[in-house]
């Protein structure tokens, strides 16, 4: 449906890029960029470290310590920094543990969907005709149907699993990676260098995957944040409605369906995965803002 | 305009039937019938026999053309746990969701065209930053959170309002505020962008120099232009909505079409679920088609040209 898909022009290079480090200056100058950059630098950092940062085993539960609140309260346990969950487990370490889960779907089921959508887009930018009319239709069906209905229904059918998520979240989150494939495609089609590599007789997927998709990568790293947000916040969702990640895995969105029982009188068990969920998702927004801001106009 | 009304329906009708096509899929070939109708308890002669009097051992395709007649009959199946008709669980629930779609998006745009028109009016100064701070916020905040936190302050701590049910007007209040978050932040980005384009126009400059009083310029001249995308956003994200009310009606126990959906996907409840998502794209589709032809029919440049 054009209202969706609708992007009728986006930020393509010029002329193919030679220099990059124009980029990173103006990059690092860039307060938003780095502000969210840091941010994520410190989530993944984390994500990988896990083991050696998290105080203790985030699956060993202690049920003399249920419920223990985090350090800001008085009755607070010195050991436990963050308080402990309702099954004694220490919630820190769970939130680090978490971070895991979260960025390893999030670039998981990214990477799955660029592949995809970057495919599809190129094909259809490239050939135009019947199988552009073909893969827009593919992509309209796509579009009409509200992602989050359609992967509780696939994980209600094939059963919830950390690998299952990735893999549904991974074949729905393509969409906009083709939209914006197909029309920056149809864009640098016309230029001078991709005419002159298929008059030197080029393959198809050089010209596809050394020519056009080089040229057209600005906009798609815009896209991947977009859809590397949706991921977290979807993922986080479909735990939430117990149709993710599985207990005891420490998943931000599962942590904060345990915790719905008891978060009358132990709010800070749904505060602090939410707030977790709402910096990565800030900081990945942020960053796609700065990146939109960065490779629009203006290329050195 | 005639050719662009054509092809735009006729791409509606292919995407329906796609989407019929991925439904009865789901609910015929990745699950198996016949099991879900026997139960768990079922041992395997039970299930063949269910299998033989169903009619489930028939060839697919003369199976989806029956499934096809029978949704152009309004008959959606039948569940397999309450043993109702899908269509009249639908239809029940479908007044709740679609006050709280309807509720929802009326606040957001409440939100996003005043707010984004602020912006637009005086980029770069604060009132922008503030504007574009709550769109990144409000994109990033997992709505399901959000109505958490609501419950917690309003509903516990103040206990302003119910947390749970849809008796009331007031059980819409948090939904209402937790999926109009959902919906607010792009269209406020679309009501600030059209809104700077518009006002650097030509026509806009002419109407300044003829001394037209700014408030109404903006509000008159300006905002009726920049208001043309928007609609087909609202469109958009009003069919959005019927997705996440999914997520919404579970927190607070809205007894709409959501809770209904997700009720059947704990319980494996396939003919529920799957008439929801055949129902909820159909409705989908139809709204982005009105939205497109609206637009279309209100901005004349666009009949000939859009492809």
């Amino acid at each position: 449906m054009t209202s969706q898909a609708s992007v009728s022009t986006v930020e393509v290079a010029e002329e193919p890029i030679v220099k990059r480090l124009g980029f990173w200056q103006k990059a690092l100058a860039h307060r938003t960029f780095v502000f969210s950059g840091i941010i994520l630098l410190a989530i993944t950092l984390v994500a990988i470290f896990a083991p050696l940062i998290a105080p203790f085993d985030p699956y060993f539960q202690d049920i003399a310590s249920r419920l223990k609140p985090p350090f800001w309260h008085d009755t607070t346990v010195a050991e436990h920094l963050l308080g402990t969950d309702q099954l004694g487990r220490d919630y820190l370490s769970r939130l680090i543990y978490g971070a895991r889960i979260s960025m390893a779907i999030a670039v998981a089921a990214t990477l799955m969907s660029a592949i995809i959508g970057i495919t599809l887009g190129l094909v259809a930018g490239y050939f135009g005709g019947w199988i552009d009319t073909a893969i827009s239709t593919v992509i309209t069906t796509r579009l009409s149907m509200p992602i989050i209905l359609i992967a509780l229904a696939v994980v209600a059918i094939v059963g919830p699993s950390l690998t299952v998520v990735i893999v549904v979240l991974g074949l729905l989150l393509w969409d906009q990676f083709a939209v914006v494939t197909r029309v920056a495609t149809q864009q640098v089609c016309a230029r001078d260098y991709v005419t002159a590599a298929r008059v030197l007789g080029s393959s198809l997927p050089h010209i596809l995957f050394k020519e056009i998709l080089p040229n057209i990568r600005a906009p798609l790293m815009v896209v991947a944040t977009v859809e590397m947000a949706q991921a977290v916040l979807l993922e986080a969702a479909l735990s939430f409605l117990g149709l993710g990640v599985q207990a005891p895995l420490p998943s931000w969105g599962l942590m904060l369906s345990e915790a719905k029982t008891s978060m009358f009188f132990s709010p800070w068990l749904i505060v602090l995965p939410g707030s977790c969920l709402f910096v990565l998702a800030l900081a990945i927004n942020l960053m796609g803002d700065a990146m939109r801001d960065l490779t629009a106009g203006g290329r050195g | 305009m005639l050719t662009y009304l054509v092809r735009r329906a006729t791409m509606a009708v292919v995407v329906m039937m796609i989407v019929s096509v991925i439904c009865f899929v789901l609910s015929n070939v990745a699950y198996d019938p016949a099991v879900g109708i026997a139960g768990a308890q079922a041992t395997d002669e039970d299930v063949a026999l269910i299998r033989k009097t169903y009619g489930f051992d028939r060839p697919l395709v003369v199976r989806f053309v029956e499934y096809l007649g029978n949704i152009a009959t309004g008959d959606l199946g039948t569940s397999y746990l309450s043993k109702r008709p899908v269509i009249e669980m639908i239809l029940e629930r479908l007044p709740v969701t679609a006050l709280l779609a309807v509720l929802s998006m009326a606040l957001a745009l409440l939100i996003a065209l005043p707010l984004g028109s602020a912006a637009a009016l005086w980029p770069n100064t604060i009132i922008d930053r503030f504007v574009q701070l709550l769109a990144v916020a409000g994109q990033a905040i997992p709505n399901f959170w959000a109505g958490l936190l609501l419950i917690v302050v309003f509903g516990v701590q103040l206990r302003w309002l119910p947390i749970s049910g849809s008796t009331t007007y007031a059980h819409f209040v948090m939904p209402a505020i937790t999926l109009g978050t959902f919906a607010m932040p792009p269209l406020m980005r679309l009501v600030r962008a059209g809104m700077i384009e518009v006002l650097a126009s030509d026509y806009i400059r002419t109407a300044r120099a003829m001394g037209i009083r700014p408030f109404q310029l903006t509000f008159k001249y300006a905002l009726k232009n920049a208001v043309l995308p928007v609609i087909s956003l609202s469109a958009v994200q009003l069919g959005f909505m019927l997705g996440g009310s999914i997520v919404v009606e579970s927190i607070f126990a809205l007894n709409g079409v959501g809770y209904l959906a997700w009720q059947s996907m704990t319980r494996s409840d396939m003919p529920v679920i799957q008439a929801i998502v055949l129902m909820i794209s159909m409705i989908y589709i139809v709204l982005t088609l009105l939205a497109d032809l609206l637009n279309a029919y209100m901005d004349p440049r666009l009949r000939g040209s859009r492809k």
